[in-house]
């Protein structure tokens, strides 16, 4: 569905200093599905190099942030170990993400948006749903709040701006649409996405061993479900809009 | 190392009476778990953090308590050595008054009240060992915006009732080797320049580093903005990337927010670079109103002036 092929040959990589202890990798400079696998394979070389002395790694759509022990690396070191890290890179197979599906009511109580995109767009809910539900979104990064995925890249017909005055409060599992990009409220939170329903599925839950359930590079399909099947598996159905 | 319910019931303890505006339980914060959306919190001041704990002998980045101005009373139910340090909140141990930086004991059924701020922001109260709670992710770091880490595991403050236990029964006490600073009218800080700096124009960057910026009152755990001349980048929008501490990231309207513990872990506004992690514990002692000088720095000079900090605690 992307409209570029994807890259056969590996991406030539810039390596920016954003801190004290921060590298920013830049693989490419435009959103597109097929550098995920690239990003990914980046991931896994730099986890691998950089081994303890990682504190933390941001892939985002395009780059990574290289968080590093500076007690024990300096920059100068840190940048020779991000080139050998990615030295001869091939990108991870495009079956690396994990796949999720994930069951939505649809429903105006829930998602106030669905009615007004489906309006301007002169087609019925059911058609923003079938849309919706019509292709994979890939995970480009999680941020935001825990466990919060940008996803896309959605129908173009379906791209829609954020709202002017965003919420202050988005119930947990509320499912938006920004732009050409799609995600999932994660917990209760402010937020300007345009909501088209509610999942019962939890993102970000302490208790279980993937304590987030989406990781950067996942495909996720949404799939409609019935209001009765929605409370079955534990859905709250208090409308979005009441206190 | 999470003590069991019931002796937590019964052991050493500090008892919250009253909470003043923000009273959290941090450390040096929660990481690697960035890429899941799960923020790195901590000591916004981990240098004063860092010798409150030194004071009483614990590892720097035990747990404690981050007093944000004021207005928190604790009672402790037996004896405690305990350490403050950070911003002079003018504490007091059963209304005498006490150092902004050293360690005491309280004896029990005495009370450490912290009133206001006279200079600085936030007063950091170490234990004996740190806190004693069930830390997230590894870390006790309280994040109210994520719900979690705090005694609770729900980013809650501290709340009256609450009750701090010691992570170990006593500590060897030290005395401070000198008085560290809090900034008043004014503060210079570390900015370790990369990132978008090459996108803003000459007279941005000029103004970026030779105006006196004022610190806002929108200032929070999660960013500082400041006030100035606006700067202005070549940059449209740009696609969100990983931020590290302490970035400068300039919104269009061009007046710069500083990105702490607490932001969002990705984002994509240009940045000027970021704050070196010296400069970070001294903007979280900076009241609005201060008068900010950034100052250009290598990796290499922030490094240098970080690894510094650390030997002293060795």
């Amino acid at each position: 569905m992307s409209q570029s092929p994807s890259p056969v040959v590996s991406p030539s990589f810039g390596i920016e200093t954003v801190g004290m202890d921060a590298l920013i990798v830049r693989l490419f400079d435009a959103i597109d599905e097929a550098h995920m696998p690239w990003i990914l394979a980046a991931d896994n070389a730099l986890r691998d190099r950089f081994g303890e002395v990682l504190i933390d790694l941001v892939p985002s759509y395009t780059t990574l942030l290289v968080h590093y022990d500076v007690a024990r690396l300096s920059q100068r070191e840190a940048r020779q170990w991000v080139g050998e890290a990615l030295r001869g890179l091939e990108p991870a197979s495009t079956e690396a993400g994990r796949e999720h599906r994930i069951p939505v009511w649809y429903d105006d109580s829930v998602g106030p948006e669905l009615t007004r995109v489906a309006e301007r767009l002169g087609v019925d809910t059911d058609e923003i749903v079938r849309r919706h539900t019509g292709r994979d979104y890939c995970a480009f990064a999680l941020g935001f709040s825990p466990g919060y995925a940008f996803m896309g890249m959605i129908e173009e017909s379906l791209a829609t701006p954020r709202l002017k005055t965003p919420r202050q409060k988005v119930a947990a599992g509320s499912v938006g649409i920004a732009e050409r990009q799609t995600a999932i409220y994660s917990m209760r939170s402010p937020g300007g996405w345009n909501i088209l329903g509610r999942t019962a599925v939890e993102l970000f839950d302490r208790e279980r061993d993937e304590i987030s359930l989406f990781r950067p590079g996942d495909r996720v399909r949404f799939e409609p479900i019935s209001r009765e099947a929605f409370i079955e598996q534990g859905g709250d159905t208090t409308p979005l809009e009441e206190r | 190392m999470a003590t069991p319910e019931i002796s937590r019931a019964t052991s050493a303890a500090l008892v919250v009476e009253a909470t003043g505006p923000l009273a959290l339980v941090e450390d040096a914060g929660r990481f690697g778990a960035r890429h899941l959306g799960v923020t790195q919190g901590g000591a916004l001041d981990w240098i004063s953090l860092g010798w409150a704990n030194w004071l009483l002998r614990n590892a720097p980045d035990a747990a404690g308590i981050e007093i944000a101005m004021g207005g928190l009373k604790l009672q402790a139910t037996s004896r405690m050595p305990v350490a403050i340090a950070g911003a002079d909140l003018g504490a007091t141990r059963d209304g005498e008054a006490l150092p902004a930086n050293g360690s005491f004991v309280l004896e029990p059924g005495q009370v450490l009240a912290f009133d206001q701020p006279r200079a600085g922001l936030r007063a950091y109260l170490a234990l004996p060992g740190g806190i004693d709670a069930e830390p997230f992710m590894g870390s006790l770091s309280t994040v109210a915006r994520e719900q979690l880490g705090g005694l609770d595991g729900r980013g809650s403050a501290l709340r009256v009732g609450d009750r701090l236990i010691a992570a170990s029964a006593t500590a060897d006490t030290r005395e401070m080797p000198f008085a560290p600073a809090m900034p008043q009218e004014e503060a210079t800080l570390e900015l370790v320049t990369g990132a978008q700096i090459a996108h803003f124009d000459g007279a941005s960057l000029f103004a970026a580093f030779n105006q006196a910026w004022q610190v806002d009152s929108r200032a929070d755990r999660m960013g500082v903005r400041l006030t100035g001349t606006a700067l202005r980048c070549r940059l449209g929008g740009m696609i969100s990337e990983g931020i590290p501490l302490g970035a400068v990231q300039v919104p269009p309207d061009g007046q710069p927010i500083i990105l702490l513990n607490d932001r969002q872990t990705i984002g994509g506004y240009p940045r000027l670079g970021a704050l070196s992690p010296m400069a970070c514990a001294r903007l979280g002692q900076c009241a609005p109103g201060t008068a900010i000088r950034l100052s250009p720095v290598s990796p290499q000079q922030a490094r240098r002036a970080y690894l510094r900090q650390l030997a002293l605690w060795r």
